[in-house]
């Protein structure tokens, strides 16, 4: 009788445990749908046409800066990359990344910074700055039609947790995660915009709203500050943890920067 | 039945606020989940004023119910879905229910998307000028019961 008592005890604490240890479902949508499809027609048309995309001013200063000469080593991206870039189609798919030779997480815009800093003598864009946002989207444009393909194992994994728990806290005065909108809630109205799923393979993007273009981190900032939240600095490693979970929730989407946002 | 442990007083501490929910919930679960559905007694003195509530929740800029509710507000366009339409909740619920429903819906289902909009315990990072404020203040809670209680026609 006690055997059979401690038997069922212990299975008990087994059954816990192992409900405890059983990963909770991943709630993403699958198959990922870009925001473009949750766009009003007209934005769409906009997005569709290169001449009359507003992100084309961004990209022809790219294309600019690209093969301008900088800082005191007096070379240009052009110089090691290919005068059409043809060293980088498909690099801007499969950041973030972790950095072998540092372990960093870094992004597209550190890439480029950390490329001026140590090998071009010159001095970092600021993030957000028009010249990062031009070369960011003249890069990334490069890899336009290739299925966005992070790594999040491996080095890149600590990371990838750290992100996703941002993706799933709630947080400011509204108390809302972005879960609980970019997963469970995507096509629904929110005033007179469609939620859609958070995905960034579009960015930097022209969005409306700004009448200007926007990094994948001042997408973040508008978010969190909308919910009443703090929001974290562009480029901090907060916001480079969400960007790697959240291009992964992306993983197979077509890069399609420059993207037309409302 | 009332019962005082399921709401935190905007002025608690973060962790008493969590203990005083979780232990507020543990007693509703013993009472059959009967609790917190309501709250009678008003945050104010004043009457909530109906004129005033209709005016408090178009106000886009104060976090207002359109961004997630159809309301029978046709002045305003686009009208959220993320919660019910508001339509007939004078009829479906009374103004002691309602005003649980704005001031902590989540001590009725602790998931909602829908924020308390008064209370300040349980709230993480929340923007600078907004902290130690609640959503709406005790009189707007008011004055949005006040009409919520006139929408007693369905559409």
């Amino acid at each position: 009788m006690r055997a059979a008592l401690t038997l069922a005890a212990l299975g008990a604490v087994l059954c816990g445990a192992l409900g405890a240890s059983a990963q909770e479902p991943d709630p993403t949508p699958r198959p990922p749908i870009s925001g473009y499809d949750y766009m009003a027609r007209a934005t769409q048309e906009l997005q569709d046409d290169d001449f009359v995309n507003p992100g084309f001013f961004a990209i022809d200063r790219g294309r600019r800066l690209w093969s301008e000469p900088a800082g005191a080593s007096g070379a240009a991206c052009a110089d090691c990359h290919g005068a059409e870039g043809e060293g980088l189609v498909g690099a801007a798919a499969r950041l973030p990344a972790v950095d072998p030779q540092t372990g960093a997480l870094m992004n597209l815009e550190g890439h480029i910074n950390d490329c001026r800093e140590s090998r071009m003598n010159a001095d970092p864009y600021a993030y957000e700055s028009e010249d990062l946002l031009a070369l960011t989207a003249y890069v990334s444009h490069l890899s336009r039609g290739v299925p966005v393909a992070v790594a999040v194992d491996g080095p890149a994994a600590p990371f990838f947790e750290q992100g996703r728990a941002l993706f799933f806290e709630r947080r400011g005065q509204l108390d809302l995660s972005c879960t609980q909108c970019h997963d469970a809630r995507a096509g629904q109205m929110l005033r007179g915009d469609r939620i859609s799923q958070g995905h960034v393979n579009g960015f930097p993007i022209y969005r409306l709203k700004w009448f200007a273009m926007g990094s994948r981190h001042r997408m973040f900032e508008w978010c969190n500050t909308s919910l009443r939240a703090e929001p974290f600095a562009p480029g901090s490693p907060e916001y480079l943890a969400l960007e790697l979970y959240v291009a992964w929730r992306g993983n197979g989407l077509p890069i399609e920067t420059p993207a037309v946002r409302r | 039945m009332r019962m005082d442990g399921m709401r935190a007083s905007p002025q608690t501490s973060g962790a008493e606020g969590r203990r005083r929910l979780a232990l507020g919930l543990a007693l509703a679960l013993c009472a059959g989940g009967a609790a917190a559905q309501e709250m009678p007694e008003p945050l104010t003195a004043e009457p909530g004023n109906p004129e005033r509530g209709r005016l408090v929740v178009r106000d886009l800029g104060a976090a207002s119910c359109l961004i997630c509710h159809a309301m029978p507000i046709p002045e305003e366009p686009d009208h959220g879905d993320i919660g019910p339409p508001l339509h007939g909740v004078g009829a479906r619920f009374t103004p002691a229910e309602l005003r649980q429903r704005l001031v902590d819906p989540k001590a009725i289902d602790p998931d909602t998307v829908m924020p308390s909009y008064y209370q300040l315990e349980g709230l993480r990072d929340v923007l600078g000028r907004y902290v130690g404020r609640t959503i709406y203040t005790a009189q707007q809670i008011e004055d949005v019961v006040a009409y919520l209680a006139t929408l007693t026609e369905d559409p």
